[in-house]
């Protein structure tokens, strides 16, 4: 981050996050958090310190490969058991409002 | 956009030169789903099913869920990209693509990101004047299909106008390969035919290794085209579009002559050309434009947690390797000995897409030679006027019964093409559509001799004239009686009747 | 009850001790189980541990009453009730994570460690508080109001798994199931004298354990003693052909470990590393304090104390704070209101699109939303490398500093949590504080390695529990237990009798004070 600009964050980019991530925050929220952020963002960035080229990167805490299971086919829910938790249903698939976006 | 708005083909491959790029997204056939013991609705006869009875906690990304990799899909990944050609990577790993989407039950997608299973193959394609075109791969990596959805209300059902959508989970998680090409260069006019040659390339690779149904118009199969255009000797890479819903060989072809004119059309009037996504429309033989590409498509890829690295050993590999189907080129020349087709004849059937086809129906129990004639005459026209794929109408086992039913005498070739109608129309396989249609030749003498003798009574003086050595007479016969019979009736027999009676009578 | 004693007796028993009598059939399971709802019913309003109580729980001890009684062999913990944190789906009981987002949610299946407690026959008491969706340290960030310490009603009994450890400590149930991804057992043992457990990564299975960040996630044990911890990893334990990081160790008993420490009363020739960077500064006097008895008790028994440095520990906090919302992030996204769970419509109605964010806005609490837009941004485009692959650079080294610290030690020590329980509200308001809570227990889960916080007696200043954090190398649980134990019998010898005795809920009334 640049010393002119101290927070790494601004009002835009936590509004831009909020929409990557669904999340219709509130202006007073995307306020509130783009200082809490940048407080905590500040703390964090300190791992790029140490951790230079020559570190391999650690997704896994315990190394394993090649965990995998047989093409067998297994138990399925019932359709009542699939559907039991949907906020709203049309017959036996689920029900959303209008998708104004495109397919990926 | 109207016609008017597109260049004339052959001028605007004098202006530009096309520079394409697939991605082809392969269905696995295993029994069951990629991460979840789920039955896969891609495998051999499972169908669809019933909205959301294919389904585990996994498929519907329930809370607490995991997904545990296939083993089966990995064994035919690693199989498709050796005969893709590819470098089997030591190391692989899967990582999520995020996006929100209602059809993606996690709101991401398992995918393979940096550290793909194959990478770095080739696929040789062979085009209608003879000469062969080297596609290169980049990747091929693993990854899940997504649910579906349907779009309610509105006038056409489409996404556009819709009141609401519903959304059924049996596709989610059926295991995917993706099949990414690098950038293609100096195909030419040839673009449009190297499109549907490389996928149906593809579709003979997938058919023969055993791996998916590779049904396009099931979506076993399904083509992502990327097409610019670069302005003949500026060495400069134009911007690029990607035709998403592009399912059917024809149509894969049709998108890239469509862009490539419609493309320099834009160029030409000194516009630019949108990065985006567009769609194919199958009816009106156009691409319409999707959301352009944003900084909102940041799918933010990391490493699958819950997922460990996939190293399949050299043994693995070299086992898979081995197993392999002989390759495209050696296929073709011996199916081309075993049938007995000309050059010419042979190149129809590759040309038309059709190798998969016809090698299925011969090994149904058809003559090569009907094989051919069906599926490149009678189902290939159909094919054309409904404007979908040939293999979208029958199934191979259909053809071969139909051809069956000709070499034995049961149908003749008119009745046969009105089989294949009512097997288009759904009314069931061969023999249950002659028998519901009543279409068997007419083999009972009786009713044939009843029909001569009624045509006969107007036509007194045929005998006659048979008698005096006029044979060609009985044409005038034939007719009536094959009229009476609605076509049903195996006209060298009736032809023999009236050849019986005039010399009975004489 | 029947005459075979008060029903503040049973509750007080260790749940090893309960089994011993519900095995000789001198207790029922039915009668151990009302004693633990009658204490439910009597405590809970003050606590809040309990976000859910089981209407089954008497009918399964009516259950295994019969299987008893028709001479079926049972497991050692059969009919022992059991709380099971709010984290873990439950066939018969909301499963909600602590989240308004999953209120009502009844999952259509079982985790497997839940799976695993129906099939030994324990009985489940009910579902307990948490941090939604386990991001918290203090129990205070749940949707449906916080948990109370039950040394203290107007502290906090640490988080994310508050509701499981103020469970065990107010004596509402002998044992818990709680989850760690940072410290979620561990700190909450800290500070409310309890035991808690974090497995090694993938000796729990994290099927059907709603998950946080999948790469630190571990479920594991809540008990007031090492043998009880040890009995119900027993239980819980092993591989899960369901958990692609779930190990396919052949897990020795814990109980038997844990038996063995109890009676070795020496801890001669065990090395015990002493972590520099994980005490000092920022750690309360009176948790320093005890920590320092505790290792002089440990040198007394006849344990080498070793000091060990791990430098890259300083910058273990970052790291997980980026990695946490960056899994976290991304394992949230599927609560769109698609499938189960809260829909809200915005006003006037919308597309899919604004019905999701509607409901993520209105379903998930501020500390859920602080952590997915971190998380989001650590992982966007021009952001990974610095943020989320530095991080995961860090665990490499923090990875590193473990194995040579394990050169030098058998098992590695430090306070588990910095501070004694803080008031309720303290430190709501300032993230990064509360952050700091977990200083001691993530280096653990970004390396895997399996943890376990133990009480080491009260701080001097204000009465208030604290807690002891062994750590050994990753898969050598058995040796925390044993060590564990071997301690835990030192330090009750010192003071004569088990820390929990001395907190002011214990049923046997001794230390009462309200």
């Amino acid at each position: 981050m640049s010393e002119s600009n101290p927070s790494p964050l601004d009002v835009a980019q936590v509004a831009h996050l909020a929409n990557l991530a669904r999340i219709a925050l509130t202006p007073e929220e995307i306020e509130k958090l783009t200082g809490e952020l940048g407080v905590i963002i500040e703390s964090i960035a300190k791992v790029s310190e140490v951790a230079t080229p020559d570190v391999p990167s650690t997704s896994h805490p315990i190394r394993l490969t090649n965990v995998f299971r047989p093409d067998v086919p297994g138990e399925t829910l019932t359709v009542e058991e699939a559907l039991s938790g949907a906020p709203e249903r049309d017959g036996d698939r689920f029900k959303v409002s209008a998708i104004l976006g495109e397919e990926q | 956009m109207s016609s008017a708005e597109l260049m004339d083909f052959d001028k605007a491959l004098e202006l530009f030169e096309p520079v394409l790029g697939f991605e082809v997204h392969v269905e696995l056939n295993t029994k069951t789903k990629m991460f979840s013991p789920a039955p896969n609705p891609a495998a051999p006869g499972a169908g669809a099913g019933e909205p959301n009875t294919m389904v585990t906690p996994v498929c519907l990304g329930l809370p607490g869920s995991l997904p545990v990799v296939n083993e089966q899909a990995i064994r035919y990944s690693i199989s498709l990209g050796l005969a893709l050609g590819c470098d089997i990577a030591p190391t692989s790993r899967f990582a999520r693509k995020n996006y929100f989407y209602p059809d993606l039950a996690k709101n991401y997608q398992i995918s393979q990101y940096d550290e793909p299973i194959a990478h770095d193959g080739a696929v040789d394609v062979e085009l209608a004047n003879g000469t062969t075109f080297r596609v290169e791969i980049e990747r091929a990596h693993m990854e899940e299909d997504a649910g579906k959805l349907t779009h309610v209300g509105g006038a056409t059902g489409r996404i556009q106008g819709a009141d609401y959508s519903l959304v059924d989970y049996n596709r989610a998680g059926v295991p995917l390969v993706e099949i990414v090409t690098k950038m293609i260069t100096g195909a030419g006019r040839d673009a449009p035919e190297l499109a549907k040659a490389y996928v149906s390339a593809i579709r003979d690779i997938v058919v023969s290794l055993g791996i998916s149904e590779a049904r396009m118009e099931r979506g076993n199969l399904r083509c992502d085209a990327n097409i610019s255009l670069s302005p003949r000797g500026s060495g400069k890479l134009g911007t690029r579009t990607e035709t998403k819903n592009v399912n059917s060989l024809r149509s894969v072809e049709r998108t890239i002559r469509y862009e490539i004119q419609r493309q320099a059309a834009i160029l030409a009037a000194g516009g630019t050309i949108t990065q985006e996504t567009r769609h194919w429309h199958e009816d009106s033989g156009t691409t319409s434009p999707g959301r352009p590409k944003s900084d909102a498509d940041d799918y933010r890829y990391f490493p699958e947690p819950d997922l460990v690295p996939v190293e399949p050993s050299r043994e693995l590999i070299e086992e898979l390797r081995a197993a392999l189907p002989e390759p495209p080129a050696v296929r073709r020349n011996r199916l081309k000995e075993s049938w007995g087709f000309t050059d010419l004849e042979f190149q129809d059937v590759v040309n038309s897409g059709l190798l998969v086809e016809v090698e299925s129906t011969v090994a149904a129990g058809a003559s090569p030679a009907q094989a051919r004639k069906w599926w490149t005459g009678e189902i290939a026209r159909l094919a054309n006027v409904k404007a979908v794929d040939p293999s979208s109408l029958v199934s191979s086992e259909d053809v071969a019964a139909l051809v069956v039913l000709v070499e034995s005498g049961e149908l003749t070739d008119r009745l046969a093409r009105q089989v294949l109608e009512g097997v288009i129309a759904g009314e069931g396989t061969p023999a249950e559509v002659v028998e519901k249609r009543g279409l068997k030749v007419i083999s009972d003498d009786g009713a044939l001799i009843a029909a001569i003798d009624d045509a006969l009574a107007s036509q007194p003086d045929v005998l006659e004239k048979i008698r005096d050595g006029k044979l060609q007479a009985a044409g005038a016969v034939i007719g009536p009686v094959m009229k009476a019979m609605h076509g049903q009736a195996d006209a060298a027999r009736v032809r023999e009747l009236i050849l019986e009676r005039a010399n009975s009578q004489g | 009850m029947t005459g075979h004693g008060a029903a503040s007796e049973l509750i007080a028993l260790t749940a090893a001790e309960l089994s011993a009598r519900l095995a000789s059939r001198d207790v029922s399971a039915v009668e151990a189980t009302q004693a633990h709802l009658d204490r439910i019913a009597e405590v809970d309003g003050d606590i809040h541990a309990f976000l859910h109580v089981s209407a089954d729980a008497l009918k399964t001890a009516a259950e295994v009453d019969g299987a008893r009684r028709m001479g079926a062999k049972l497991g050692p913990l059969a009919g022992v009730p059991i709380a099971i944190k709010d984290v873990l789906c439950t066939l018969d009981m909301p499963s909600t994570a602590g989240s308004r987002i999953l209120e009502g949610w009844v999952p259509p299946y079982d985790a497997t460690v839940v799976s695993k407690l129906r099939k030994a026959k324990l009985i489940p008491l009910g579902k307990t508080n948490m941090d939604e969706f386990a991001m918290g340290s203090s129990t205070e960030h749940s949707a449906f109001g916080p948990t109370h310490n039950p040394w203290d009603l107007d502290r906090i009994p640490g988080g994310s798994g508050g509701g499981s450890a103020a469970a065990v400590a107010a004596f509402e149930a002998p044992l818990a199931l709680g989850s760690d991804t940072g410290g979620s057992i561990r700190q909450p043992a800290a500070v409310t004298g309890t035991v808690g457990m974090k497995p090694t990564y993938g000796g729990v299975s994290r099927y059907g354990a709603i998950a946080l960040a999948s790469s630190l996630d571990q479920v594991g044990p809540v008990t007031r003693t090492v043998l009880d911890a040890a009995l119900l990893h027993d239980v819980i334990g092993g591989h899960d052909p369901h958990d692609s990081t779930s190990l396919t160790d052949n897990w020795p008993s814990f109980a038997d470990a844990a038996r063995t420490g109890a009676a070795a009363g020496t801890l001669k020739g065990v090395r015990v590393g002493v972590v520099k960077e994980l005490g000092g500064e920022g750690f309360q006097a009176g948790v320093s304090a005890r920590f320092a008895k505790a290792l002089d008790l440990m040198s007394a028994a006849g344990a080498e104390i070793v000091e060990v440095s791990a430098p890259s520990f300083t910058y273990a906090i970052a790291a997980y704070y980026l990695i946490l919302p960056a899994e976290a992030s991304s394992n949230l996204a599927k609560f769109d209101s698609v499938r189960f769970g809260l829909r809200v419509t915005p006003p006037g109605g919308g597309t899919v699109e604004d019905v999701m964010a509607a409901t993520r806005e209105a379903g998930f609490g501020a500390e859920v939303k602080r952590r997915i837009i971190l998380g989001t941004y650590a992982l966007s485009a021009g952001y990974y490398d610095a943020y989320y692959g530095s991080a995961q650079k860090v665990r490499t080294l923090i990875q590193r500093d473990f194995a040579a610290a394990f050169e030098k030690a058998d098992v590695l020590v430090s306070p588990a949590a910095p501070t004694t329980a803080f008031k309720l509200g303290e430190k709501l308001e300032d993230p990064l504080a509360m952050y700091l809570n977990d200083v001691a227990t993530i280096p653990a889960n970004l390396a895997g390695v399996p943890g376990m916080g133990l009480p080491m007696g009260l701080a001097e200043e204000d009465n208030l529990p604290t807690g002891i954090q062994i750590m050994a190398p990753a898969h050598e649980d058995a040796r925390i237990y044993t060590v564990g134990a071997t301690l835990e019998a030192l330090l009750e010898q010192s003071w004569g009798r088990p820390l929990i005795s001395r907190s002011p809920r214990h049923p046997l009334g001794e230390g009462r004070t309200k």
